[in-house]
């Protein structure tokens, strides 16, 4: 339920973006750049692109950057001097705009995901200082599939504010959290008051194309199948897919640096990639690309789930349109439905 | 601050010839500038561009590199070698926008003291025109998080 | 496409072959790379414009190497990816069959010669675009170059697309996944796109055919084969050596000539 219901126009969404950049928050938005859609910090709300079905980066590294400076050391006249950054650093206050509601819930996925356990520090802080104002999808692709893994085009979930377009140049607006309600009441005459309305015929219709609860299942008898080699020949190995994952968290910490200074840095890494489980023996337990892409669909609709109770996709389709071998998530996982029994 | 400052400049120099002119140099008693600190490889033809890149990574400010001149490579063709290289390497730094005025490619025989000198005054003057290396020290710190 | 289909059915019935390696029908509008050992299914090939991704880069991979002897629909730029690589003993042509098309007619090239002879009648073109990236580039001040790659670097999160993708960068062992020493920082922060990119292109110096696919596959846009077509550019035009000709050439950057000029070294 929503905690407040407005409407706003589309010229003071503009006045109200532009007043959180001039209040000195760092603004995201999605905004093009060779000839692609990415969220990057806008300091010109004109800039911001409207018209876009999914960008080409998810918005994770609001929470877990590419490279991220964990720890530094430095000898100054003989002492060690040591930084840990997750307590030393301010994390700037950030607000997210025009994420789908598909990203919304993946950057709730990776929250719960990096608290559970030893809570870290890292995503918990910048999530603290992150506002979501996402935008219900009123189109879609061949891609998108978020109705079949428990989300939809006008989901809630994770989002600090929603705005649907109602047509006429006008969003509904659902204030959802308290994070929401305190970005809402410092910009509060741009919005409208509304009731409370269907947003449904607004959205774009999503069929659901299979259950994730089925593929759950069927994976549990799954390992052996020949299915993931029949699938995976054209697998190339890299890393696309996990890159542009919204919801992928693996990462490698790296140390560079000399005897005098250095950091700890915590970089992306990928399942897809034959290093990522080399043993310094030679002896590699996913062998071949079929290991790994079974890992991929693995790890995201079986481990996770049991593992967490997240589940570890949320059907943006990013790495289908990544993928330079065109490997197509939606319609693997369809296939695991109708090709391994239950 | 231009004036005090004192570039850092690493050579690279094969064993065989380079290093050996680099000695003579001493032994003559010919006087050059201190900036210099030599690293002995056994032939030009082992001295990877990676180490050039390592070099300004850690700091230095200039870098020199050096062997035998052509037909005179202790093992034949070590130099012949490095030459293709160093010549789609410079280019291939500079389509990059990495100013190579900072390297410096060279012959220097056994029988080369004086020249040796030379280059490494030169080197020292032209580096310290174009005072301390930032490009590459900037490059490790953008784009982390 | 029906004397396509007509050939590779032919090549699976006749046993001279296992497998077509080909292009078939992908997601919504794509064409993906499709393996087929079956007569029966030899219709699903299919040869349209939008067949660029370079195939070869599957012909060493372990997987489809146990598929038995391979036939390849080639385009003119795939032949001078297989003659690079039969060059650097990577590929026999007398172990595939590459398959031609030309106005609806199938050719096999078996041999050296033949594949020679198909790759000089078509030199590789590129795009309007390509071309004028190129000219854009070359008529930057260094200070632009450095502004340009930096900018466009800073995308990469090195998924290494670009790397899986290109049919010539084979090696079970990539320099950039060795630790000891570590060459290129694993982080993808300036330094370690720009040591990541710099080897890349080095390593490709007079090898890389200007297939484009490394550009294709790049998720963030990033016109990386930019840096590749420059290397073998500056090989060709140093040392007169052009990747993808000839079967019994010798590798550009492991060869030299006592000749070879420079203005540079003192
Ligand atoms: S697995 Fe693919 S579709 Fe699912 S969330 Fe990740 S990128 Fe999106
Ligand atoms: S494909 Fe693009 S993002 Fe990936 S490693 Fe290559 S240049 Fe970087
Ligand atoms: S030994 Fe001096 S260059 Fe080879």
């Amino acid at each position: 339920m929503s905690m407040q219901q407005r409407v706003i126009q589309h010229e003071n969404l503009l006045k109200f973006l532009g007043e959180i950049i001039s209040s000195g928050k760092q603004l995201y938005a999605p905004q093009k750049k060779a000839e692609k859609t990415y969220f990057l910090p806008a300091s010109d709300v004109h800039s911001i692109v409207f018209d876009y079905i999914q960008t080409a980066e998810s918005p994770k590294e609001l929470l877990f950057p590419k490279t991220e400076r964990m720890l530094s050391y430095e000898q100054v006249d003989g002492k060690l001097k040591m930084i840990d950054h997750a307590e030393g650093e301010i994390f700037p206050e950030r607000v997210l705009f025009g994420s789908h509601p598909c990203d919304a819930v993946a950057l709730k996925t990776l929250t719960d995901f990096f608290r559970h356990d030893v809570p870290d520090a890292f995503t918990q802080k910048r999530q603290d200082s992150l506002t979501v104002i996402s935008v219900s999808c009123i189109k879609a692709d061949d891609n998108c599939f978020c109705t079949s893994v428990g989300t939809s085009p006008g989901d809630t979930e994770g989002s600090d504010i929603l705005l649907t377009p109602i047509g006429n140049a006008k969003y509904y607006v659902e204030v959802m959290t308290e994070k929401g309600q305190s970005l809402f009441a410092a910009h509060e005459k741009y919005f409208e008051n509304s009731d409370i309305i269907s947003k449904d015929k607004y959205l774009t219709k999503m069929s659901e194309v299979f259950s994730s609860s089925e593929v759950t299942a069927r994976l549990s008898k799954a390992f052996d199948h020949p299915i993931w080699s029949d699938a995976s020949l054209r697998c190339l190995g890299c890393g696309a897919c996990a890159y542009v994952c919204p919801v992928c968290s693996c990462f490698d910490i790296q140390d560079e640096g000399t005897d005098k200074k250095g950091d700890r840095l915590r970089c992306w890494d990928s399942c897809g990639f034959s290093l990522f489980t080399l043993h310094t023996s030679g002896h590699n337990p996913r062998k071949n690309q079929s290991d790994r892409w079974r890992q991929r669909v693995m790890h995201k609709f079986s481990y996770m789930p049991e593992r967490y109770e997240l589940l570890g996709c949320v059907g943006c389709g990013r790495c289908s349109r990544a993928c330079p071998a065109d490997m197509n998530i939606k319609e693997q996982l369809k296939e695991i439905t109708e090709k391994i029994e239950g | 601050m231009e004036n005090n400052f004192e570039p850092k400049i690493v050579a690279f120099v094969c064993n065989w010839c380079t290093y050996a002119g680099a000695d003579l140099t001493g032994t003559s008693r010919i006087k050059y500038a201190t900036n210099v600190r030599i690293i002995r490889f056994p032939c030009t033809g082992r001295i990877d561009y990676n180490l050039l890149l390592k070099a300004f990574a850690q700091g230095a400010d200039g870098v020199i590199v050096s062997g035998c001149h052509p037909n005179d490579c202790h093992y034949t063709s070590g130099n012949f070698h490095a030459r293709r290289r160093w010549i789609v390497f410079k280019q291939m730094m500079e389509y990059m926008g990495i100013d190579m005025r900072r390297v410096k490619f060279s012959w220097v025989s056994a029988a080369e003291g004086a020249k040796w000198a030379d280059i490494v005054n030169t080197t020292v003057n032209e580096i310290r025109e174009l005072g301390p290396s930032q490009e590459y020290l900037e490059m490790s710190r953008q784009g982390v998080a | 496409m029906q004397a396509l289909h007509q050939k590779a059915k032919e090549l699976l019935e006749s046993g001279k072959v296992q497998v077509i390696i080909g292009y078939g029908d992908g997601s919504g509008d794509r064409v993906r790379p499709v393996f087929i050992s079956k007569a029966e299914s030899a219709s699903d090939l299919i040869w349209d414009d939008r067949c660029r991704q370079n195939l070869a880069v599957y012909l060493n991979k372990p997987e489809i190497k146990k598929l038995g002897v391979p036939a390849i629909v080639a385009t003119p730029v795939v032949v001078k990816t297989i003659i690079q690589l039969i060059s650097e003993n990577q590929l026999k042509s007398s172990n595939i069959v590459v398959l031609v098309v030309d106005n609806d007619v199938v050719s096999e090239l078996t041999d050296n010669a033949s594949l020679e002879a198909y790759s000089a009648g078509h030199p590789v073109v590129f795009p309007p675009f390509v071309v004028k990236e190129i000219k854009d580039i070359a008529e930057m001040s260094i200070q632009q170059r450095n502004k340009y790659w930096q900018d466009e670097l800073s995308r990469c999160f090195k998924c290494y697309a670009c790397r899986a993708a290109c049919p010539l960068c084979y090696c079970e062992r990539c320099l950039t996944d060795n630790n000891q020493p570590q060459w290129v920082c694993v982080a993808s922060h300036a330094q370690g796109n720009f040591e990541w990119h710099i080897n890349r292109a080095m390593h490709l110096a007079g090898r890389c055919v200007e297939c484009g696919s490394c550009t294709i596959a790049c998720p963030v846009g990033i016109p990386i084969g930019l840096l590749t077509i420059e290397a073998s550019r500056i090989v060709k035009q140093e040392f007169g050596q052009e990747p993808g000709l000839h079967c019994d050439a010798d590798s550009a950057m492991s060869s030299f000539k006592v000749e070879d000029t420079e203005t540079f070294i003192k």
